[in-house]
């Protein structure tokens, strides 16, 4: 009775390591639809890279790929990725940045991203990748189109390429003060060059389009209801399509009737092995079949949230533990010589990702070919998966993404799109399967729930001397500490899972964070200090330094004196190249233990900032997702059944949870940029709970820290919200 | 709900949406929200939850914020229909829109027509709501990236920008 477990993103990165470009597929088609123009291709192999000149009208790219970019004859540039835009705004930053390397416009960028046919391989969206890997890659190419061009103006002037400049999409000869547009230079040609990265990229100092405010790409359409997510595509002769649900996990079936729901009008029963669903001419029709169904279930009887983290604890995945990953000196031996010591242990419940834009997927098959417009973070994943279902080779399968409604890591698979594959195979029709929420609650999987045992030694002036950090199934994201500690023990524990679980955005570094800087903030109370002085009397790393000291700073804090009605803490740490410092104040109702959180102030350095408007909106939306997996997310579950599937039972932060928030950046022009996705989350739950501790004097260990009611059989929880 | 107790009975039915007369043949008890996505094809309103504890699908039911997902077709009646795909005129973006698009107040956009439409309401009955007017309205309204903040103050500037006759 376990899970399949979701790859976490660090395995997937191992697994899908030595894939790139669009291999197995027929580009002519693709090639031949571009007009001409200049193609530049992206590839890591060096052998590939001599290719400048060749005309790409007849022939295939090389397969290693991972990005490619046009400039039409008319000047409009079209650059395509495998990445995708879920919210997090790369759509416009990374246009942004190919037109500060190839000096153009930036409304002259069109990127298409995610789709399986027309963009290169791509392993996913995920992991704050986009930024560090993929913007180098397209400024890369940028550069080398622009050199190419420069010394294609060169030739035809008789000039030295050296004595000309490039701006505003065009190749300038000050000396004869002339200018040729890229396009022209282009025109009624096909040429293509393949490039490997480039060392020449534009420093961000001298950056003008880049790292600028520029307001999202296609704005407009996001405020007038234009712009279409994957639940709005619609095909001619679509149908509407449902899925009959088991009554629990790991149900069987023991008796099926589907009569009631064949006698609708244009209903059609689709029942292969497991599966079994619905297609009729309408979505309210089709969803009346499903209900008009009678199916009965057993469901054997499985763990619930009563006794999850003995379980966790007790059932390592594999069935034996695979021993510390870390270890320095001897953590056992210090600890034991310490003259502060601390061992305490911390949980954090499953929660759901509930993106607002639920699964959805329509399918369409043409002559054997199968097209899939589907929410997912990972395409080409998608892709794959379909092409298992169904035994089709990867030019038989299309997966298109349009930008979604979000999915924080929720989203990398592709339940849905096989689903309405299989419906349309069977209907001979276009199908569209949209989840419920219920089923969007139920059928997708969870943030993992986790077991964090922490143990602590330092000497009395607060230097820490042990550091313990075990992890049972939460994950080992930003597992390590930070702090310079001479004896470590830090393992993650992979356990089996109750529920399906997977990527959640920041992965497990929210609860390895939760865990680690509440302990930090116990261990500088033991040892009678500030907990911001005992973090940096212990921390060397100068970047995370400088996020605790510029957030303290605007903070007030030192100023601000916690009294029992408020409460003020601070936590902080670095994963995925982002550093975050976060500073919270909670006001406590002394007597209702009710709590809320009124200010959040948070400094983040990621290097370079590529666009500093998009970067606030990603942050202060971590931290208001944060409060909810701080505060009151949930899953409620008992024998293979979710308890509490609709929004009016698993709580969401809404307006009136939100605190002012202030975000500081550190920009660091000097330093390469990384991503901003996920880490902004990570610092709220701990500062809040020390934000409570040092109002209440109770240090809440769990996640959620407060829940409105408690769970059957367990104490009410100490502070509510 | 119930029409002539014929559970899938159709019925047909003529809606006033965004000032134009549509008509639709389905059955009384299908909601609003389905009509609008899947028959009339405007999916600029969304399914967040379908019982009502979103917002993503308000629409407006002669100016008043409404639950598409909670109203019946039949149920409509006369009453004037706007969706977000109607507060455009001319290719001009109301005060509302114009002034989500200056704050840049959304992420993914999935929860933005809801938004857009319910600051409008609000507008509508206090053009100059406090923040804790804002807040009380806008309660039942998710943004599950978190753009609270920024839709705050979009709703802060459309006030604004009415009173001094900027958008409409
Ligand atoms: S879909 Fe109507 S309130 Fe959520
Ligand atoms: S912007 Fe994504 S739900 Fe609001």
């Amino acid at each position: 009775m376990s899970y399949r477990v979701e790859p976490t993103e660090d395995g997937m990165r191992k697994l899908s390591q030595e894939r790139t470009g669009m291999s197995g597929l027929d580009r002519r088609d693709f090639l031949k639809g571009l007009g001409a123009g200049l193609l530049i291709c992206l590839t890591r192999a060096s052998a590939a890279a001599q290719e400048s000149g060749r005309t790409f009208g007849g022939h295939e790219l090389p397969k290693e790929l991972s990005a490619w970019l046009h400039i039409a004859a008319d000047g409009r540039v079209t650059v395509f990725t495998g990445k995708v835009e879920v919210g997090q705004n790369i759509r416009t930053s990374l246009a942004q940045q190919v037109a500060e390397e190839l000096k153009v416009p930036f409304e002259t960028i069109t990127m298409v991203m995610g789709d399986t046919d027309l963009t290169p391989w791509d392993m996913g969206t995920f992991g704050s990748r986009t930024t560090p890997t993929m913007g180098p890659q397209l400024r890369s190419m940028a550069v080398a189109a622009r050199e190419m061009l420069m010394e294609m103006a060169a030739q035809r002037w008789h000039v030295a390429t050296a004595s000309l400049t490039s701006a505003d999409g065009k190749v300038i000869d000050p000396q004869h003060a002339r200018s040729v547009t890229y396009g022209e230079l282009t025109r009624g040609e096909k040429l293509v060059k393949t490039v490997t990265a480039s060392e020449s990229l534009t420093p961000p100092k001298e950056w003008k389009v880049a790292g600028t405010a520029v307001p999202k790409a296609e704005g407009r359409d996001f405020v007038t209801g234009r712009h279409k997510y994957p639940s709005d595509i619609s095909r001619p002769g679509m149908m509407f399509g449902a899925v009959l649900r088991a009554d629990g996990f790991n149900a069987t079936l023991e008796s099926l009737d589907t009569s009631a729901a064949e006698k609708l009008a244009g209903v059609k029963v689709v029942r292969e092995g497991e599966f079994i669903g619905v297609v009729a001419p309408d979505a309210f029709t089709a969803e009346n079949a499903v209900s008009a169904i009678q199916a009965k279930w057993t469901v054997p009887a499985q763990p619930s949230n009563q006794g999850l983290f003995a379980y966790l604890k007790n059932n390592p995945e594999g069935g034996r533990d695979d021993g510390p990953q870390h270890v320095t000196g001897s953590a056992a031996q210090a600890f034991a010589g310490a003259d502060l010591k601390l061992e305490e242990e911390y949980t954090v419940a499953y929660i759901a990702h509930a993106p607002l834009e639920p699964r959805a997927a329509v399918a369409e098959w043409v002559d054997g070919k199968l097209t899939v417009w589907t929410g997912t973070q990972r395409p080409f994943g998608v892709r794959d998966e379909l092409m298992q279902a169904f035994q089709l080779s990867p030019s038989q399968v299309r997966v298109i993404q349009p930008d979604m409604g979000s999915g924080y890591g929720g989203k990398h698979t592709g339940e849905a799109a096989i689903e309405a594959a299989r419906l349309a195979k069977a209907a001979g029709r276009p199908v569209k399967v949209v989840w419920t929420r219920s089923e969007e609650f139920t059928w997708a999987y969870f943030r993992p729930a986790g077991v964090i045992e922490m143990k602590a030694g330092a000497r009395r002036d607060g230097t820490l001397v042990a550091w313990e950090h075990h992890n049972y199934n939460s994950g080992p994201a930003a597992i390590e500490t930070p702090y310079r500690v001479a004896n470590q023990v830090i393992q993650y524990h992979a356990a089996k899972s109750p529920l399906r679980q997977g990527s959640y955005r920041g992965l497990a570094s929210t609860a390895n964070h939760f865990a680690r800087e509440s302990h930090m903030d116990s261990m500088a109370h033991l040892a009678k200090m500030d907990p911001l002085e005992f973090r940096l009397k212990n921390l060397d790393d100068p970047r995370l330094k400088e996020v605790f000291q510029a957030a303290a700073v605007r903070f007030g804090w030192g100023r601000l004196k916690s009294t029992p009605e408020r409460g003020f803490g601070i936590a902080g740490g670095v994963d995925k190249g982002g550093y975050v410092a976060t500073c919270a104040e909670v006001e406590m109702d002394a007597t209702t233990r009710q709590v809320r959180i009124r200010r959040v102030v948070q400094a983040w350095d990621c290097g370079a900032v590529v666009n500093p408007d998009g970067l606030r909106n990603q942050l202060a939306g971590a931290i208001v997702q944060g409060i909810g997996g701080a505060l009151f997310e949930r899953i409620l579950f008992a024998d293979g059944r979710i308890l509490n599937p609709h929004f009016a039972q698993y709580r969401l932060p809404r307006f009136s949870d939100t605190p002012v928030v202030e975000i500081v950046l550190v920009d660091r022009r000097d330093l390469p940029s990384a991503g901003a996705g996920e880490t902004g989350l990570v610092g709220l739950a701990p500062a809040v709970g020390n934000a409570i501790f040092a109002a209440s004097g109770t240090r809440l260990r769990t996640m959620p820290m407060a829940p409105r009611n408690g769970l059957p059989g367990e104490p009410e929880p100490m502070v509510r919200s | 709900m119930g029409w002539l107790g014929l559970e899938f009975g159709m019925g047909d039915f003529v809606l006033d949406v965004n000032g134009a007369p549509l008509s639709v043949s389905c059955s009384p008890d299908e909601t609003l929200l389905s009509v609008l996505r899947n028959r009339l094809n405007l999916t600029g309103t969304k399914y967040g939850c379908g019982e009502g504890k979103c917002a993503a699908c308000t629409v407006l039911m002669d100016g008043q914020a409404t639950r598409s997902c909670l109203t019946t077709v039949d149920s409509v009646g006369k009453a004037k229909i706007v969706t977000i795909e109607g507060l455009e005129r001319n290719g001009r973006l109301s005060a509302v829109q114009e002034a989500f698009l200056e704050e840049g107040a959304f992420q993914c956009g999935y929860c933005t027509s809801g938004m857009i439409l319910g600051a409008t309401s609000l507008l509508h009955e206090h053009p100059h709501p406090t923040d804790s007017q804002i807040v009380e309205a806008m309660e039942g309204h998710v943004c599950r990236c978190g753009t609270y903040p920024r839709i705050v103050e979009a709703v802060k500037r459309a006030s604004r920008s009415q009173t001094q006759g900027v958008g409409r």
